[in-house]
Formats: C-alpha cells, structure tokens, sequence
C-alpha cells in the first residue's frame, strides 16, 4: 500500500477510539455469529460485520443527551453508544440481565439512559418516532439531536418521505443516517428504487445532504460532525447517506445467493478495521504493541460478556405480563 | 348542576389540559386554523398558539409516530385522527411501536399519548368513512381503549387519559357531539376500567358502548311499557374492560345481550359475550345474544345504511328472543 500523507486526518486518540470501536464491534459480532451457531440465541441476528466504519465515526460525534432511534441491524450502535457488551450479548441470550430483561432480543436493544430508544424491526417505522424526539428537543429547548438510522430499504417506505417532510416542515433537530449497503435484504437497490442516487431524496424536502465513504471512519466522524452540528443549530435536519457493505448475509439464515463472489472480495480489500489499522501506523500515531494489547483487552471483553451472558438467569415465568402496561 | 355538550365537555378539558401543564401539546389535521372537523379544537390554536395546537399535514403515520417520539422525549402529546377509518394509515406505529415500546424495552420506555378519534356511522359518508375500529384497537395489548358516551364521561376519561402513562385510544362518536348532559364544576375523573349502569332492571342485562348506549336506553323505554325492565350497563372503557359490573348484573337478571355499532362477525362483543357465558355460566337461563352492525361495507343510500345500523326495535327483537 503507497504510504499515506503526512498528516495524520484525525487525532490520535481519536482514531484510536475509532479503531476501538471498530474492533469491539467486529469481534462482538463474530462472537454472536458463534453464539448464534449453538443455539445461544435465537430469532434473527443481522449481524453489522463490515458497516463498524459507520457507527464508530457516527457515534463519536454524537453528545450524551441526544438520541438514537435505528433498525434491526443494531449491535454496532449500541456498542458505540457505549452500551455493556454484558447486556447486550445477555439480551441476545433473552436472559433477566438484558437490556430489555430478555423480553426485546436483537432487534429491540433499549437504553434510555443512554438516549438509545430501540431497536425497530420494521422497516422506516421508526422514523417518524424519530421525528418526534427532534420535536420534543425542539419544543422543550433542549439541544439534543435525534439521530435516526435506518438502511437502504426504508427509503421506499411511505414512513421515510412523511418523516422528511415533517422533520423540514418544522426544521427538526434530525439528523438522519441512511446505512446505504446496496442491498434490501437480498435486493440490489437498483431493482428497487427509481429516480436519481438516494441522497437526493432529501432535495424534494429541501434538506441538505452529504454522502459519505461508509468504510472510512475518519470520513464518516468528520461528515457526522458537520450533519450534527447542523441539525443542533437547529436549521433543520439532516440527510446524511453513508455508502457500505455488510459482508456476511442479511441475517444468519441468508445462503446469500445474490451477491457475486468477486464483489464480496473487492468490499472487504476496504475492510475499514484494517484500513485504519495501517493508516494508524502508517502514521506514527501509535506503536504495533498498543494495538495488540488494545485488541487483546477487546477479545477479553467479548468472551467475558459471553460468559455472563451465559450465566445469567432466563426470566422468572411472571415476566411474561409485566411491562404490558404502567401498574 | 350545569349542562355541557359532548363537543364543550371535550374542547373544556382540553383547554385545561393546556393551561396546566405546558408538556401538553394537540396535533392533528385541520384542528388549528380550521378549528376541527368536528369543532372540538374551535378556538384553541387562537389561545395557545400555533406551537401548541399543531397542524399537520395529512400524514397519519407520520403524526402519530411523531407524538410517539415527542411522549418518549418528555412530552404529553395529545394527537387527533380525523376518524378512526384514517387511523389504518398509522395502524403501525399504534400497534407496533404505541402499543409494545414498554414490553420491548424491558419496562424502561413509558408513552404517555392520548390518540383522539372519531368512531362510527349513520351520517350518509359512505364504506371508508362510517368504520368503527375501537373493538379491533382494544385487541392489542398495550393499548388502552376508551368510549364516553356522555358529555360527563367523555371529561372524566379524558382527565384521567392525562395521568396514564400507557397509549391510551380515546374514541369520541361523531353523532354524540351535540349531545348534553350534566357536567360537575368541580374537577372530578373517571377511572379506566370502570363500566356505569344507566338504567336499573330486573329481566335482562343489555350491555353497550358510545352510541349504541342512547339506542339501548330508547329500547329499554319501549321494553318497560310492556312490564320488561332491562338494565342498561354502558362499558365506558373496552380496554381495562369492566366484567365483574356484567356479571353482577347477571346474577341479577340471569340473561345478557350484548349490544354494538360494529360489525358482528369477530367484534368486539363476541368477546364480552364469550365472557359472560363463560364466568356466568351458572347463572344464565339461556344463551347471550348479539345485536351489532350488519357484516358488510357501509351503503350510502340513507335507508340502506339505516338497515346497517342497530337500532331500537332490533334490539327489542333480541330481548324478546332471550326472554
């Protein structure tokens, strides 16, 4: 690889916080794969492998008071929102420890003292929800921003365009992140989606836009820090299109019949895990055995929320009607 | 004590709601500038202001998601649908997001939304705006269902659907708008899950809801001329719903008909019905019977739509079948 330039494009901290971010992710997911392979969770499990680059840059910008609304895909953003791995692998686990008691699974990962307010499993449903946080930010002159994640898929949706509209109309504090992995499930965009590339979308609601180099971290942290700041100012929301791949299937039941090899390959020649490894030594900013030792703590990290997952108790039979309702 | 119609009890309470706790936000079609269609929010965007009394664009997915966001972010969002029939375009976020937020988080999301609607036909608007979706709502669990069917209830529900911390679905009846009744000075609530017996009697126990209820009364009336006193018991709320009131009053009259404005086949008193044969079982002395909307799509021809509707004379039919 040509040696990159002189300056390095981000603080070394704050690249290293990228990588571990990154890391965490990766080797979180690869667990669950496993985990998922033993029967240690159940359901579905869309696993983030590939995407890190996106919730790493995205979430480094993002304040404690703001809030996540996002999809199904989910564990990336909650890790990078600094949720415990531990509740999180305990909630895939459906064990009393989750997140969600074991009650809301993979899809379903709920912190609300982190801001991060689910973990929605159907398709664009969420973003008017998200929509409304920007509203109540707005109305209580708060200045929180919403952040709204949501895939390729959604923007087809009814919900995805009466969001944009309503999130312009009152210039909501919105910033909305679109997850562009190519693929619907196993759909290419292209078969599904008319008209010009997705970021213009947002044109039709007047609602600036920017797209992104989805497997660059430090590409992805620098357009989310403009898209937040402009969203917290409160001119508005808005659209920010991140361009990226997942490269294992939809869901762990995916044969991934619909994708060429060759295609797969050249995605993961731009792995954004590596990419920032090297261009962090590239630059000087941080000696080989940091990164061993930081990827060795990561690895502990993983097996140990593994383990408490798989300690941790199922939910007593009287959890089936509690959280219905308030009493 | 003083009069109130069913439009002012509403449009009181909401004033109050305003005034009181400036969480409270309205957001609906048409419900600033236009006043809303049924003149229940006349007047309050010019006191409160447009921040307050939202209009929105004609997005039902999109609004009722939007003050599902805004209850999650520390407001008290009070949301019209135009009439439950346009409810269907945000049948998702009611029912997959209102209505399961709690469970799916484990218990940390509360969402204090109230959803206003309008249920119900008999005014000529045809297949797509006569619907009545309050029995397939209190289906879904999570959800709180509520039909006042006077002025007196329909501000105590509301009072007490701004201190849940649940969605609750508040189901007005169009033809109940102009419609007067005593309403107190003081403040006072009514509790969810609490049904009121309208009209004591000994020979049957006849149980409805909104509309259905002043159609009862006017068969009761009729009925007590040839000596049969039925009991009239108006459920108020579908979801908490109110069977040990039902059930008293079936040991009492050892025969119940369940009487509503939607359609028969799956509704909602099938469910009560079912109920009632099953923990009264001992006490009946013979089947309950149903009296509810004809199984098809609302007819525009005035009589035709007349045919479609319960109304008294089918419900002394029934009474008279059970007796």
């Amino acid at each position: 690889m040509a040696t990159r330039t002189q300056q390095p494009r981000a603080e070394a901290k704050t690249a290293l916080d990228l990588y571990h971010t990154m890391f965490l992710i990766r080797r979180f997911e690869e667990k669950c794969a496993e985990m998922y392979g033993r029967a240690k969770i159940g359901g579905f499990l869309h696993l983030y492998i590939g995407e890190e680059a996106v919730a790493a840059g995205t979430f480094s910008q993002l304040r404690p008071e703001d809030y996540i609304v996002t999809h199904y895909r989910e564990h990336g953003h909650a890790l990078a929102r600094g949720i415990d791995p531990k509740r999180v692998m305990a909630e895939l686990f459906g064990r009393a420890t989750g997140t969600s008691k074991g009650k809301g699974g993979s899809m379903h990962i709920f912190d609300v003292e982190k801001g991060f307010l689910g973990g929605y499993a159907i398709v664009g449903g969420m973003m008017p929800v998200a929509a409304g946080l920007g509203f109540a930010s707005k109305y209580l002159n708060e200045k929180r921003v919403a952040l709204c994640i949501f895939g390729d898929g959604a923007v087809n949706e009814g919900a995805f365009h009466e969001s944009f509209n309503l999130a312009s109309l009152w210039k909501l504090p919105v910033v909305f992140l679109l997850e562009n992995n190519g693929y619907g499930m196993g759909t290419r965009v292209e078969r599904v989606h008319a008209g010009l590339e997705m970021a213009h979308l947002a044109d039709a609601f007047a609602i600036p836009s920017e797209v992104v180099d989805g497997m660059d971290a430090v590409a992805v942290r620098e357009a989310a820090g403009r898209a937040i700041e402009y969203a917290r100012s409160g001119k508005g929301p808005f659209f920010l299109e991140a361009i990226c791949y997942r490269f294992r299937g939809h869901s762990m039941a995916d044969p991934v019949n619909y994708r060429k090899k060759e295609e797969e390959e050249a995605w993961r020649r731009r792995d954004p895990i590596p990419k920032l490894r090297h261009e962090l030594l590239e630059q000087g900013s941080v000696r080989e055995a940091e990164l061993t030792a930081l990827e060795a703590e990561v690895e502990q990290e993983v097996e140990e929320a593994a383990a408490f997952a798989e300690e941790s108790p199922e939910p007593p039979p009287e959890a089936l009607y509690q959280d219905v309702y308030a009493e | 004590m003083p009069q109130s119609t069913y439009r002012e009890a509403l449009r009181q309470t909401l004033r109050e709601a305003l005034q009181g706790d400036e969480r409270v936000f309205l957001m609906g079609e048409d419900i600033g500038a236009y006043g809303g269609s049924y003149a229940v929010t006349k007047g309050l965007m010019e006191e409160f202001g447009e921040k307050r009394v939202r209009d929105a664009p004609i997005a039902e997915e999109a609004i009722v998601g939007c003050c599902i966001g805004a209850a999650m972010g520390g407001l008290r969002p009070i949301v019209e649908l135009m009439t439950i029939n346009f409810s269907l375009l945000a049948s998702d976020q009611i029912i997959n997001i209102a209505a399961k937020v709690r469970y799916m988080s484990g218990g940390q999301v509360s969402l204090p939304l109230i959803i206003r609607t309008v249920s119900g036909g008999g005014n000529q608007l045809a297949a797509t705006h006569s619907q009545s979706f309050e029995g397939f709502y209190a289906h879904i669990p999570g959800l709180k269902v509520v039909t006042p069917a006077t002025p007196y209830d329909a501000r105590g529900l509301l009072r007490t659907a701004l201190t849940e911390q649940d969605p609750v679905l508040f189901v007005e009846h169009s033809l109940l708008y102009g419609s007067k009744g005593e309403v107190p000075a003081e403040p006072y609530s009514v509790p969810f899950g609490q049904a009121v017996v309208r009209r004591s009697g000994k020979d049957v126990t006849l149980v409805t809801y909104l509309r259905m209820v002043s159609v009862t009364l006017q068969a009761a009336e009729q009925l007590a001329q040839e000596g049969i006193e039925a009991e009239v018991i108006d459920l108020r709320s579908l979801r908490p719903l109110d069977m040990p009131m039902v059930l008293a009053s079936l040991r009492k009259t050892h025969r119940g008909i369940v009487i509503e404005e939607d359609w028969k086949f799956g509704g909602f008193g099938g469910e009560v019905a079912s109920s009632m044969m099953a923990e009264a079982f001992d006490d009946l002395d013979g089947p309950v019977l149903r009296v509810a909307g004809e199984d098809v799509p609302m007819p525009y021809n005035k009589g035709l739509e007349q045919a479609a509707i319960p109304d008294a004379a089918r419900i002394i039919k029934a009474v008279k079948a059970v007796l």
